[in-house]
């Protein structure tokens, strides 16, 4: 942050009170790696096509990953099997969906809307649930010892997929997208995939009920005290440990809704989905500062653009695209874009 | 009896029934073209040597030194491709040399040396967390790489080339099968394979029973104790990432003569990274025997076992979710369940559940972090 | 007759393989402000924060208004132990950096779940007691001075009535004027009947607060008695503290 502080200990006149300004700088990277692209691309239309499947590839990347980054700030857990709850909600939507076909079948608008959002509903519900109990079994028993954890974690993603093989079988499975969400919306020249702007509009709500939550309620405050001082936090008189179980299960319900949102952009899913995913999640909270809920919403939409914006001007270079993004924003702040004090 | 005792650096099983599993295990191995005749039979105890190996050079990473790296199979791809790439690029007249093979390794080994040296130096100094994550990512950046650049590495489908003439299956010694095994290239490879191994495991027993070893481990159990007491663990890390980059590089060499063929899948996919975790826990870390156990075990299992597992589905058929859990398809699910069991309950797996048994005293101590 | 509010009975605690309190028996009185004296190493932060649970006494017992919250008898968990009335403001003062001063006064009221719920006539106070935290009020904490992040988090530890106060070392690398500011703060709340156990180097401090004092040496109280006596004995001081009054000032 931001100040100019000069206050002169000790005495009580000539204090100065400081200025606590709000740092824009990784905020502003997001516009900037905009617009740098528009000349590179060239044409407007395309521009808009890619930035706002950017967006959308971004604001799903974050939905998955704040609670990963949350989880880690919170307890200094790192779940190296997250990814199980990302492909649990992913197939459950192609199970809810599957059984709502005349629903998506249909040509309204609100009924499809509807179905998606029973699928998410559901896939929310059955992935924090999954989650509960991989705190419960896997984590809690585990916890403070890194190493342990990082195996643990990783045996609970190898028994997860597995066991989503053994519910849904093994095979790559469709997840069409409902009727009206196909397609695209025209501007001008630019096509705009309707399933993206609904990507972008439900990251948003996401992102401002994480907002909301963190910072105007007491549970929020907690959370962000719990993630700079733990100790402090329970001498204050809180059992953290009942609010990191929540915040997992939220986590985790997140994952899930990341999920469904995800195989509805790839329009099928594979059990490998949750593996895939995790490298490029754990890029994005490397590249955002481990802890950091606003820093995962930046560095998730610098990754999103950049995948579209390199896969379209140089595809080759594209695949590495993230890991050069990670490596530049460390070599700028080695702790991340919004690093979290005391950690 | 000194002379074994030398051999194996004085680290012994330490178990009356450890010694005799690895007995068998060792003959099993040593006798195989004459004990079990057939290519499977060969392919399989190819594939044992080949991860004891690979397995062996993870265990000294983090059974003995505590560190969590998904790097590993980057540094087997590394030896697969350099002799694959070798072979195929300085073949004359589609002849293969010797010389080329060692070209091959010796640029591998040094690529091997040069990445984990940078690796080691710019991650080691950071959170374990953190080393994990981008070992992870580093290690799929190479995945990519390698299928990326099909020019050099033959990209999705791989290089497949020749091994020198004596290594070659076509080449026979001799036309009458001695004591029930075909002398051909296929034996001579094997018993490269099987030489090496030992020479490998043997070195590495040594490394791990030096003074260095137990800077290893002392680091590993305590390292501000450890830095504490002046010894810079930067340093000791970085080696210990660097020695089990060259081993896991020799394995990957030893893969790529047996197999004469190499791709992103056979070295570099993420599934191998997963099969050495589980079998450097479940057969013990930090104990070097746990992965000689561990990898004939799994290896035999995951060739095997499919069939075994097959009775067992054919019981339950019909059985909606109950015959997809045995399905032999399926047994990653069981082994799994082993390794979460085992990295709570057995940290030392196998090995140290048997030492302990022979000797009612604490199993040799592994990675256990916390403390105040 | 005043009541015990806290007593340690044999305490030792260990760290690892450290053997850090070897029988620690302590009596803190009732609405008293109790100094624990004793050098640098001598155990007394080790005592603070086994009291609050958040290293457990390996032997002998804590008790707290006669239940037993440490020790043999019964080992809380430090959230529990706050919730019995115990407020603590560690060495490094606890301060969360990036909240606001507003933000972490709220979490010390365990009450109130919105600033509006939190006392008013008691938050007014504490602004006479602690001017800066009202021109402060929505900056991050970690901003302010040395000084005014102790005034803080002692603000914290009353923002809310509290039977015990555990406070260790407030003085630690603050100039003399706010050492005064301090000294001033501290005798208010005393004048509420508040329980506090100060933990102190600063021998004028020690003297200008303390009804009672106990001195720590080696993991043991080896003296335990009323400030007044030890203010007056220049050599016991030298004796239990290598320094005398007139040094430390």
């Amino acid at each position: 942050m931001n100040t100019t502080t000069t206050t002169v200990a000790g005495s009580a006149t000539t204090v100065e009170i400081p200025k606590a300004s709000f740092d824009f700088v990784p905020l502003a990277l997001v516009a900037v790696l905009a617009l740098l692209a528009w000349p590179l691309i060239g044409s407007a239309s395309s521009w808009l096509t890619l930035t706002v499947a950017g967006l959308a590839m971004g604001m799903i990347i974050f939905i998955i990953a704040s609670g990963l980054t949350l989880v880690f700030g919170l307890m200094d857990v790192l779940n190296f099997g997250h990814g199980v709850f990302i492909a649990l909600g992913a197939f459950v939507a192609t199970t809810i969906l599957g059984g709502m076909g005349d629903w998506t079948a249909s040509a309204s608008l609100w009924r499809n809307l509807a179905a998606v959002f029973a699928a998410m509903l559901v896939a929310m519900a059955v992935a924090g649930a999954v989650g509960l109990a991989f705190e419960r079994v896997l984590v809690r028993p585990v916890y403070g010892q890194h190493l342990k954890q990082i195996l643990i974690t990783m045996g609970g993603m190898i028994i997860g997929e597995e066991l989503i093989k053994v519910i849904w079988g093994p095979d790559q499975r469709p997840l069409p997208l409902p009727e009206a969400l196909r397609g695209s919306l025209l501007i001008g020249d630019a096509a705009i995939g309707k399933y993206r702007v609904l990507a972008v509009a439900i990251g948003l709500v996401v992102f401002a009920a994480m907002l909301y939550a963190l910072n105007r309620t007491k549970i929020g405050l907690l959370v962000r005290a719990g993630v700079q001082d733990r100790e402090m936090v329970e001498s204050l008189g809180y059992r953290i440990r009942r609010l990191f179980v929540g915040v997992f299960v939220v986590g985790s319900a997140l994952a899930g809704l990341g999920g469904v949102m995800w195989g509805l952009f790839q329009q099928n899913v594979i059990p490998q989905l949750g593996a895939q995913v995790t490298v490029l999640i754990f890029i994005v909270i490397i590249i955002g500062g481990l802890g950091s809920t606003l820093g995962c919403f930046v560095g998730a939409l610098l990754v999103g653009l950049l995948s579209n914006y390199a896969g379209f001007l140089a595809p080759k270079v594209a695949l590495f695209s993230n890991i050069g993004l990670m490596v530049v924003i460390l070599l700028w702040r080695p702790q991340g874009l919004y690093p979290v004090t005391n950690r | 009896m000194a002379i074994l005792q030398r051999l194996l650096s004085h680290d012994l099983p330490r178990s009356r029934w450890l010694a005799i599993v690895l007995v068998v295990m060792v003959i099993g191995l040593a006798l195989t073209p004459f004990l079990f005749p057939g290519t499977k039979a060969l392919n399989v105890a190819a594939k044992i040597l080949v991860f004891i190996v690979l397995v062996a050079s993870y265990d000294l990473l983090l059974g003995y030194t505590g560190i969590v790296s998904f790097a590993h199979t980057m540094f087997f791809g590394i030896g697969a491709y350099g002799v694959a790439i070798a072979s195929t690029r300085l073949a004359v007249e589609g002849q293969v040399g010797f010389g080329a093979l060692a070209v091959g390794i010796g640029l591998a080994l040094i690529t091997s040396l040069l990445l984990s040296l940078v690796i080691g130096l710019f991650s080691l100094r950071v959170k374990a967390i953190f080393f994990a994550m981008i070992t992870l990512a580093v290690a799929s950046a190479f995945l990519t790489l390698a299928s990326q650049l099909s020019d050099f590495t033959g990209g999705e489908d791989g290089l497949t080339f020749k091994v020198p003439a004596l290594l070659q299956p076509s080449t026979s010694f001799s036309d009458e099968p001695f004591l029930g095994a075909t002398l051909d290239g296929r034996f001579a490879s094997y018993y490269l394979l099987f030489v090496a191994t030992v020479a490998l495991l043997l070195v590495m027993l040594r490394i791990v029973n030096s003074p260095f070893g137990r800077v290893l481990m002392a680091i590993r159990e305590n390292d501000f104790r450890a830095e504490a007491i002046g010894y810079r663990t930067v340093i000791y890390r970085t080696l210990s990432n660097v020695l089990a980059a060259l081993f896991a590089t020799l394995a990957g060499c030893l893969l790529a003569i047996w197999l004469r063929y190499n791709g992103p899948d056979t070295s570099l996919s993420f599934e191998i990274m997963l099969d050495i975790l589980l079998i450097v826990v479940i057969g013990g870390m930090g104990t070097m025997y746990g992965a000689v156990v561990g990898s004939v075990l799994f290896v035999l299992a995951q060739s095997y076992l499919q069939d075994l597992m097959k009775l067992g589905a054919g019981v339950v058929e019909g059985v909606p979710v109950l015959a997809q859990l045995v399905s032999p398809d399926r047994w990653l699910l069981w082994l799994g369940v082993l390794f979460v069991l085992c990295v709570y309950h057995f940290p030392a797996g196998i090995v140290g559940r048997l030492r302990l048994a022979a000797r009612g005293r604490a199993a040799p101590s592994v990675a256990a972090e916390g403390g105040p | 007759m005043i009541d015990v509010l806290l007593k340690l009975d044999g305490v030792h605690t260990h760290i690892g393989a450290y053997h850090i309190l070897h029988g620690v028996d302590l009596d803190v009185p009732a609405g008293q402000l109790t100094m624990l004296l004793g050098r640098n190493g001598a155990g007394k932060t080790t005592t603070l924060r086994t009291i609050m649970g958040l290293w457990p006494a390996s032997r002998g017992e804590i008790r707290f208004d006669g239940q037993a919250i440490g020790g043999l008898g019964a080992k809380l968990a430090t959230p529990d132990i706050a919730q019995r009335g115990i407020a603590y403001v560690p060495e490094n003062m606890g301060i969360f950096a990036d909240l606001t001063v507003r933000e972490n006064l709220l979490l010390a009221a365990r009450n109130a779940s919105r600033v509006e719920q939190i006392d008013v006539k008691r938050l007014e106070w504490l602004f006479g007691l602690f001017p800066a935290m009202k021109k402060f009020w929505l900056y991050p904490a970690g901003k302010l001075s040395g000084g005014q992040k102790q005034m803080l988090a002692i603000a914290r530890a009353m923002i809310e009535p509290r039977r015990l106060l555990l406070i260790d070392e407030p003085s630690k690398g603050l100039a003399p004027a706010i050492v005064q500011n301090l000294i001033s703060a501290l005798r208010e709340l005393k004048s509420t009947q508040t329980t506090v156990l100060l933990v102190e180097q600063n021998f004028a401090v020690a003297k200008a607060l303390g009804d009672h004092v106990a001195v720590m040496d080696d993991g043991r109280i080896v003296h335990r008695g009323a400030m007044a006596e030890l203010a007056e004995n220049e050599m016991l001081q030298h004796k239990l503290l290598g320094l005398s009054l007139a040094a430390h000032q």
